[in-house]
């Protein structure tokens, strides 16, 4: 403990967690090296890649950019907040399941919180176009995408938000 | 799902060919599975390397005091301290001498950098903070030495030498027929100059590993790598046996040829060597871009000639491709743009001279496509130049030229498995329907296709193998061993798809353990197209063997010909009735038969090569495809917007077509990149591409739909008659987008990535050639 030290404190995935670390640790490394919630990723470290997308309070953020103690009392989700109680996949994990959403999977966390925030809060229909216009700050090497539009717009033909 | 298959030879398959949705895909769409940089342990140390902040200069001092006493800081060290400071490289083939020094780099260099990014020491820490702290605080100072920044720079007399003995790293020539006298003879002569682009792979997942010692002294790596076999190099570098080393490959997020060299392996084994301890190394985005090697920049320079009804003459072609400052596996990579430098088609007279050279810049290896690649911008331009001068159809010359089953390439291999090249053609415009008409007045819209063949499997002269392992539980559930890397694409998955079809166990019931060189049999490496041809039939081998075991079994048990039985869900079926499969599994037991097998493949042979080609097979076999791409040009900014993108190829047997779907649509999206947007800036060796801001892989927005068509012609050389497929499609977008460039505004780009510069570029050039 130092004198820069600072307790943080967030709901993750519906669970009170307290941590003590360093005033400057970004939200990402707080949740991965300090809270062992390791399904946000670090793609970048400058908020370009969006593979460690996380719901702050229910809106998306990068939480490579984002410090830990800016949030402190928040509630946060990631990817695995998605799934089922039991921890079997939620409706709109199913989606990207069926639709082969993943191969190397390591934007799909991010990507599905992406899909997640858009699905809850689009005005109305969304077009293929649409989709695309708001996962443009969700990188993906391996899909080419398409089966991840897919995924989200059947989500969305089954009025699935989450 | 935007694909169709078309089977042409439609076999009884129960699990194989079906499009499963993957066990593993589950786990990371839940968030659950642990990657590389996934794992933590208790009192684990961090390690971060000191990189050379120059391209090329003699290390004059090397000062580690005020990092060393940085508290947190464990150790810190340099190449002195490294038991054996080397990585070697082969470098097959040369008749040339190639010293040692130059198949060789340091791992941590002592005296002389040769790129920026090199890296010079090591620490190790308790802690992240700590870790920065020291590694601002190691102290280098360089004496400049000269920059070779280009690479037929590089090759001309009087260059500055990166590594002693001048800068040719490797050459190879192909020679066949009579070149000169088919360009006297010809109709038509076309000659360019195409010029690639450094590209990073730039998977999601940076490089990233844990280290840790094990009871018995044994060295445990966990990394992202599509290489375990690595554990020799790591066990040469510190001295020890090989078996005291283990490398274990979790799930890797994306390699694409990136981790197929040692990444973090050497640093991560060094630091638990000298701390005892487990180290964690996770390698920033900067330093990926920065020093993990990339794809050749190529110069292609084409002489095509053809007679008047648009048949290949002859190719007189020079490629001169960019080593950067070590070897790595140049050598390999430019034997693959030599031998595929002709492409899908016949040609009887050739000529082919290549090299590849050093220079300062970030060094250059394996990348999707591995050379083979970058030659489909150069045979597909031409053929689409000849087409365009003699007035023929894009796909008729095609058809015209394509090889067939019987056909020698111009080294020398004949094609021995049936070539579907004009029916992915047909398949294309077939789906693709009528040109777009353009959206506004100063808008153009072009329409192309081009084609490619790509190997898989391993050059046979390295004579590649891969061992599978296949158990029956007691209760009937099967255990899958095999030493294959996942990367992403279903490697891993689909061994228990092939091993479910043979031996009638569902899904999921079947565990398949992976990329474990302590723990499963030695697969090889998930590069060159080869998993499913080697560890697919490795697999296949041991699923048939423990299959025949079982039934020999309960042949002799019931006195049934072992002919006469089959394995079906559950149980063994014959003429005498069905027996169960758990009684079966008994009954070896009971009789001494194993309920266990091991396979093993061996690829197919051939004889070494020498620089100069003229061998008889290189590869195993090739998959073959054709892309069709409509865009529209702005004709004032340059901007080009892809409207439509369709995709076929041969895969021979889809085993899962949604895997093989994903496959096509993202290598089309990552060559999509190669054309229109990627490109790692390097000037004077200095690298000026350090993140994602500025290294643009496409978005989601800057692609269309990938549709893709799978013909199954049932001829691989793979499991069930699957050829590979995940390099080839990456092959035709750098040609294919070009192409289209060219139809829509009268002149075609030569130079990757096709900038909105370089289209006004070709806008202007269209526009004088037609007035």
């Amino acid at each position: 403990m130092s004198a820069t030290d600072i307790t943080v404190t967030l709901t993750v995935n519906g669970t009170p967690t307290t941590r003590t670390t360093g005033g400057h640790v970004s939200l990402l490394r707080w949740l991965r090296d300090v809270a062992d919630v390791t399904d946000p990723k670090y793609g970048c470290g400058e908020g370009v890649c969006g593979a460690c997308t996380v719901l702050v309070d229910g809106e998306p953020a990068s939480a490579c950019i984002v410090l830990a103690a800016q949030v402190d009392g928040a509630t946060v989700t990631t990817a695995a907040g998605l799934c089922e109680p039991d921890g079997s996949l939620g409706p709109l994990q199913e989606r990207f399941h069926e639709h082969h959403a993943a191969q190397c999977g390591f934007c799909t966390p991010g990507m599905l919180l992406c899909a997640h925030a858009m699905l809850r809060d689009a005005d109305g229909p969304m077009s293929r176009d649409d989709i695309r216009e708001q996962l443009h700050g969700n990188l993906c090497r391996c899909t080419g995408y398409t089966d991840i539009v897919d995924a989200i717009e059947d989500a969305q033909a089954r009025g699935i938000t989450r | 799902m935007t694909s169709e298959i078309h089977t042409s030879k439609v076999e009884e398959l129960r699990i194989v060919h079906q499009p499963l949705a993957r066990h593993d895909q589950a786990e990371k769409i839940a968030g659950t599975t642990r990657y590389a940089g996934d794992l933590a342990f208790a009192g684990m140390l961090h390690a971060r390397l000191v990189r050379s902040q120059v391209p090329s200069a003699r290390l004059t001092r090397r000062d580690i005091t005020a990092a060393a006493v940085v508290p947190g800081v464990v150790a810190v060290l340099l190449g002195e301290d490294v038991p054996n400071n080397e990585i070697r490289v082969d470098v097959p083939g040369q008749t040339i001498a190639v010293g040692a020094l130059k198949a060789s780099m340091q791992v941590l260099a002592t005296d002389r950098v040769r790129f920026h990014g090199e890296p010079i020491a090591l620490v190790i820490a308790e802690t992240e903070d700590a870790l920065a702290t020291a590694c601002e605080l190691v102290e280098v100072e360089y004496e400049d030495l000269p920059v070779v920044s280009d690479p037929e720079a590089a090759l001309a007399e009087g260059s500055p030498s990166v590594h002693e003995g001048g800068n040719l790293l490797a050459e190879w020539h192909i020679d066949r027929g009579d070149v000169d006298g088919a360009f006297a003879d010809a109709a038509v002569i076309v000659e360019e100059t195409y010029r690639t682009q450094f590209v990073d792979h730039a998977y999601l997942e940076p490089e990233a590993g844990v280290g840790w010692l094990d009871d018995d002294g044994v060295m445990n790596l966990r990394v992202a790598t599509q290489v375990i076999e690595h554990y020799r190099d790591v066990a040469r570098i510190l001295g020890v046996p090989d078996s005291k080393v283990r490398v274990i490959a979790p799930y890797v997020g994306g390699g694409f040829g990136g981790k197929e060299d040692m990444t973090v392996e050497p640093y991560l084994a060094i630091a638990v060597h000298r701390t005892r301890k487990p180290v964690r190394m996770l390698w920033t985005r900067n330093e990926s871009l920065l020093a993990r090697a990339k794809r050749h920049r190529n110069v292609m320079r084409y002489r095509t000639a053809a007679d008047a009804d648009g048949t290949l003459l002859a190719h007189d072609i020079e490629i001169v491709s960019d080593a950067g400052a070590y070897a790595y596996l140049s050598a390999l990579v430019l034997l693959y743009s030599t031998v595929h430098a002709c492409g899908p088609y016949r040609v009887p007279n050739v000529r082919i001279r290549s090299k590849t050279a050093y220079t300062n810049n970030p060094p250059t290896s394996a990348f999707r496509g591995f050379g083979g690649m970058q030659m489909v911008l150069g045979y597909e331009s031409q053929i689409d130049e000849v087409s365009r001068r003699l007035g023929i159809d894009p796909g008729e010359i095609r058809k015209r030229n394509a090889l067939a089953r019987g056909d020698r390439l111009p080294v020398g291999q004949e094609i021995i498995t049936e070539v579907q090249l004009a029916q992915t053609i047909d398949a294309v415009r077939e789906r693709a329907g009528d040109k777009p008409a353009p959206s506004g007045p100063r808008k153009a819209v072009g329409r192309a296709i081009a084609s490619n063949m790509q190997s898989y499997g391993r050059l046979v002269w390295l004579n590649d193998s891969s061992a599978a392992w296949i158990g029956f539980q007691m209760d009937g559930s099967l255990t899958v061993r095999c030493g294959v890397p996942d990367i992403g694409g279903g490697q891993a998955s689909s061994l228990g798809q092939i091993a479910s079809e043979i031996l009638a166990v569902d899904m999921d019931r079947i565990s398949v353990h992976f990329g474990d060189s302590a723990l499963t049999p030695l697969a090889g490496t998930t590069t060159a197209t080869r998993q499913l041809l080697m560890s697919g039939n490795a697999t296949y081998e041991a699923a048939v063997l423990l299959r025949d075991q079982v039934l020999g079994a309960v042949a002799a048990e019931t006195g049934q010909p072992i002919e006469s039985l089959r394995i079906e869900p559950g149980e063994i079926v014959g003429p005498d009735g069905a027996t169960p499969l758990l009684t079966a599994l008994q009954v070896c037991r009971r009789r001494n038969v194993p309920i266990e097998a091991l396979g093993t493949f061996f690829g197919p042979k051939g004889k070494e090569v020498t620089r100069d080609l003229d061998g008889d097979r290189i590869f195993p076999d090739f998959t073959f495809g054709t892309h069709l791409a409509d865009v529209e040009v702005d004709l004032d900014t340059g901007e080009v917007r892809i409207l439509r993108y369709i995709a076929a190829h041969d895969v021979g047997r889809a085993i899962n077509p949604m895997s093989v779907e994903g496959q096509i649509a993202g290598a089309v999206v990552q060559g999509l990149g190669q054309a229109l947007l990627e490109d790692v800036v390097v000037q004077d060796g200095v690298n000026l591409t350090p993140g994602l801001f500025q290294y643009m892989i496409p978005t989601a927005t800057d692609v269309p739909d990938i549709e893709s068509v799978i013909l199954e012609s049932g001829e691989g050389l793979g499991p069930f008659g699957a050829r590979g497929i995940g390099e080839p499609p990456i092959g035709p977008p750098i040609a294919v987008i070009p192409a289209a460039i060219a139809d829509a505004v009268g002149a075609r780009p030569t130079t990757l990535p096709v900038t909105p510069e370089r289209v006004l570029d070709a806008v202007a050039r269209g526009s004088r050639a037609a007035t």
